[in-house]
């Protein structure tokens, strides 16, 4: 657990595309380039301001798929995750229409953190104390949650108002970057602040250093005397919580309402990005923008009218990428050691 | 498979239907909190499955698609693959055999319907080999491929029937021009239906007679046969299997193309045998039932026949309950969904009905691997 395995070669890689990105995007709004020129969709405000509100949840994810992976919990159930999240934040918004916007979209954020942090938890019940497959855990998860939403949805109800952007003073009048990265509603600021503190605190704390020991050598942690079953909970409901935002996101802030099936496929796209980004909270962030752009490339495409390609294969571009990556680059990353491996005390066995 | 022996069979049953009895408790117990009725519910879905000779053709005809999709989830199982897109391979076998369906007119029905059939288990095999020869050259893992290929493979066969756009967006290869905005394909011709059992109404096809003859292949292959031993050997020790000789890459990849075309099978034959076409919208969660299935059966074939004429009749009584009880068809996922927790972790099981485990007793669920493990 030296310091280069922080900052591996392929989390670089992810990093370096999010930076070729926005230098590029800086580069072609700055310049004098014709409106309707191939640039423009492909880089201009718009086009990356989709990419940002495309990345957020995909970001969000990978977040909560390391911090359980992290302390050796595999998380295939992010996409279910995040379903909960959206549908508790649609509910409890809906409930709350009549009070003041704000503080009905706040119980909206903190219901769909709750229904998170209880998938979470359900996972880490069924992966730790009754040892379920955790691969199979995670699909339970998104099958309950598909189901569930789709049960108890009603198609009537309408949430009112969503979260409006907060210009950050001075910052947003940067040209480009401010117009793309300081003029957002909160839960992207808040997603941006939760990859620094996941990065800080995995690696310059003590919950930190004994979650990465859960993962890595549960044994060894164990034998130093911690206790790799509670931080095993506890980073997995945390970790819910997380992906619980993600879906908080997509309702409360992006589209302002419940669709079923709403996240489709993100909680796979982000757990590419967290393989891609090898683990790390920046390596992910780098790779969820590149997935993010993608999507954000697809609407522009869709929106400028191109019609040569068909939208069905433009739609395809996200899945396509992923698979590219997921392929391109797994050989080169490490998963925790321990993942997926039930840790017992000894001679707590049956 | 060892001598038979009676209180084996009872040990062998028993978790999977306790498993079954508390799923469908646990899903009463959530009908009640939503403030639905739930015997009326359960009244109104068996009535639907099994109350009448409609229900049970209904049964019988949902069958053969889960059965199939559920042997191709439990093969890979056997290998140690977790196989999620059984939904895309499902896909791209309706595909296929649309395409061999809708043309081909003059082409006596004898010939035509196997060529569809097998039209349809190519794209699925072929669908299905691309997350094996990523997972063997790349080391990608397959349950995220074969989601994003799930993806890929519902907008594939979305622009293949697509009716086209105002602005000039050029319409799919399949789709009907008769249908005019509505994306679809034009029927399949009569002499590449699968014929029926019972006519309507009933509209039970000889297609889950095939089922039934591909539960026996695949006991053979899988119990029988050098490939499978190889498949379960891989899956039960990628390492040993490794060190006797076994080409556990070319392993890999046989154990996905059979999922596919498992997969591929039954797209093929709800297309010839129930729909008669192809829309977007059809498909449904076929893929993801298989996987309760494939478990619910303890990936045995003959397992996964029972299991799947289970979640079948749940399928079938679904639009009766419905109708009857108003309780939204959407709670057959949610029992689904507890019946898959309740077989997958049999510790579960156990613990809420205090069974001991039996020392004889091997673990049922499959170990699938993850990351390099």
């Amino acid at each position: 657990m030296s310091s280069p395995t922080r900052f591996k070669k392929t989390s670089l890689i992810a990093l370096a595309v999010a930076m070729v990105l926005i230098i590029v995007g800086i580069v072609v709004n700055l310049l004098p380039i014709p409106d309707n020129s191939m640039w423009r969709v492909l880089f201009g405000v718009s086009t990356l301001n989709f990419t940002l509100r495309a990345t957020i949840p995909l970001a969000l994810g990978a977040m909560a798929g390391i911090l359980c992976e992290r302390t050796g919990i595999i998380n295939i159930g992010i996409e279910g995750m995040m379903l909960a999240g959206a549908f508790a934040g649609f509910v409890a918004k809906v409930a709350t229409n009549d009070w003041p916007l704000m503080a009905s979209l706040l119980v909206g954020v903190a219901a769909a953190l709750v229904a998170g942090a209880a998938m979470g938890y359900i996972h880490a019940l069924f992966s730790i104390k009754f040892k379920m497959d955790q691969i199979i855990s995670g699909t339970f998860l998104i099958l309950l949650a598909g189901g569930l939403t789709s049960y108890l949805f009603n198609p009537d109800s309408v949430a009112e108002g969503k979260f409006s952007p907060i210009a950050i003073p001075l910052l947003s009048k940067i040209p480009v970057i401010g117009d793309i990265f300081f003029n957002n509603p909160p839960i992207t600021y808040a997603a941006f602040i939760i990859v620094i503190a996941l990065h800080i605190g995995l690696f310059h704390t003590k919950w930190g250093l004994r979650s990465r020991a859960a993962g890595e050598h549960p044994r060894a942690a164990d034998t130093v005397g911690i206790n790799v079953n509670f931080y095993r909970y506890l980073n997995t409901t945390l970790g819910g919580m997380v992906a619980g935002l993600a879906g908080g996101f997509l309702v409360l802030e992006a589209v302002g309402q419940f669709q079923e099936g709403m996240t489709a496929g993100r909680g796979f796209i982000s757990l590419a990005a967290m393989i891609f980004g090898n683990w790390m909270p920046f390596g992910a962030l780098g790779a969820a923008t590149l997935f993010g752009y993608t999507q954000g490339v697809q609407n522009a495409l869709l929106l400028a009218g191109v019609v040569n390609i068909p939208r069905h294969f433009i739609s395809m571009l996200p899945y396509l990428v992923t698979i590219i990556a997921v392929a391109g680059f797994v050989g080169r990353v490490r998963p925790p050691a321990a993942e997926g491996k039930v840790y017992e005390t000894e001679g707590s066995s049956e | 498979m060892g001598h038979f022996s009676l209180r084996r069979l009872f040990r062998s049953l028993l978790i999977p239907v306790l498993a079954v009895l508390t799923a469908l408790v646990v899903g009463a117990i959530i009908m009640w909190l939503a403030g639905d009725n739930p015997i009326a519910a359960y009244k109104g879905l068996f009535q639907g499955a099994f109350g009448s000779a409609r229900g049970w053709a209904t049964t019988i005809r949902k069958w053969s698609p889960l059965l199939l999709t559920g042997l191709s989830v439990a093969v890979a199982f056997q290998a140690g693959l977790f196989n999620i897109g059984a939904s895309g391979q499902f896909m791209m076998g309706t595909i296929f055999s649309v395409w061999v369906g809708i043309n081909f007119a003059d082409m006596p029905a004898i010939i035509h319907v196997p060529l569809a059939i097998s039209a349809g288990i190519l794209g699925g095999l072929l669908w299905g080999s691309i997350p094996g020869i990523l997972k063997v050259t790349t080391g990608a893992h397959e349950v995220i491929t074969t989601i994003m290929l799930n993806y890929i493979a519902a907008l594939f066969a979305g622009w293949t029937v697509y009716a086209g756009g105002s602005q000039g967006q050029k319409p799919g290869p399949l789709w009907d021009p008769a249908a005019k905005a509505i994306s679809q394909t034009p029927p399949v011709v009569e002499s590449a239906r699968i014929p029926f059992i019972f006519g309507p109404p009933y509209r039970v096809h000889w297609g889950i007679a095939l089922a039934i003859i591909t539960i026996f292949v695949m006991a053979w292959l899988i119990y029988k046969t050098t490939i499978g031993f190889e498949l379960r050997t891989v899956g039960q020790n990628f390492k040993a299997s490794k060190y006797a000789g076994i080409r556990v890459g070319w392993t890999i990849i046989l154990a996905m193309m059979l999922a596919g075309a498992l997969a591929g099978m039954a797209g093929a034959i709800e297309t010839l045998g129930v729909n008669f076409k192809f829309a977007p919208e059809f498909g449904g969660s076929v893929g993801f039932d298989g996987i309760t299935v494939a478990l619910l059966g303890q990936t045995n074939p003959f397992g996964v026949g029972l299991a799947a004429f289970f979640l079948a009749s749940l399928a079938a009584g679904g639009a009766k309950m419905q109708f009857d009880s108003g309780v939204s068809s959407d709670i057959i996922q949610v029992i689904n969904a507890l019946l898959l927790a309740f077989v997958a972790a049999p510790a579960i099981i156990r613990y809420i009905y205090r069974i001991r485990k039996s020392p004889e007793e091997k673990e049922t669920t499959p170990k699938i691997s993850w990351g390099g493990g």
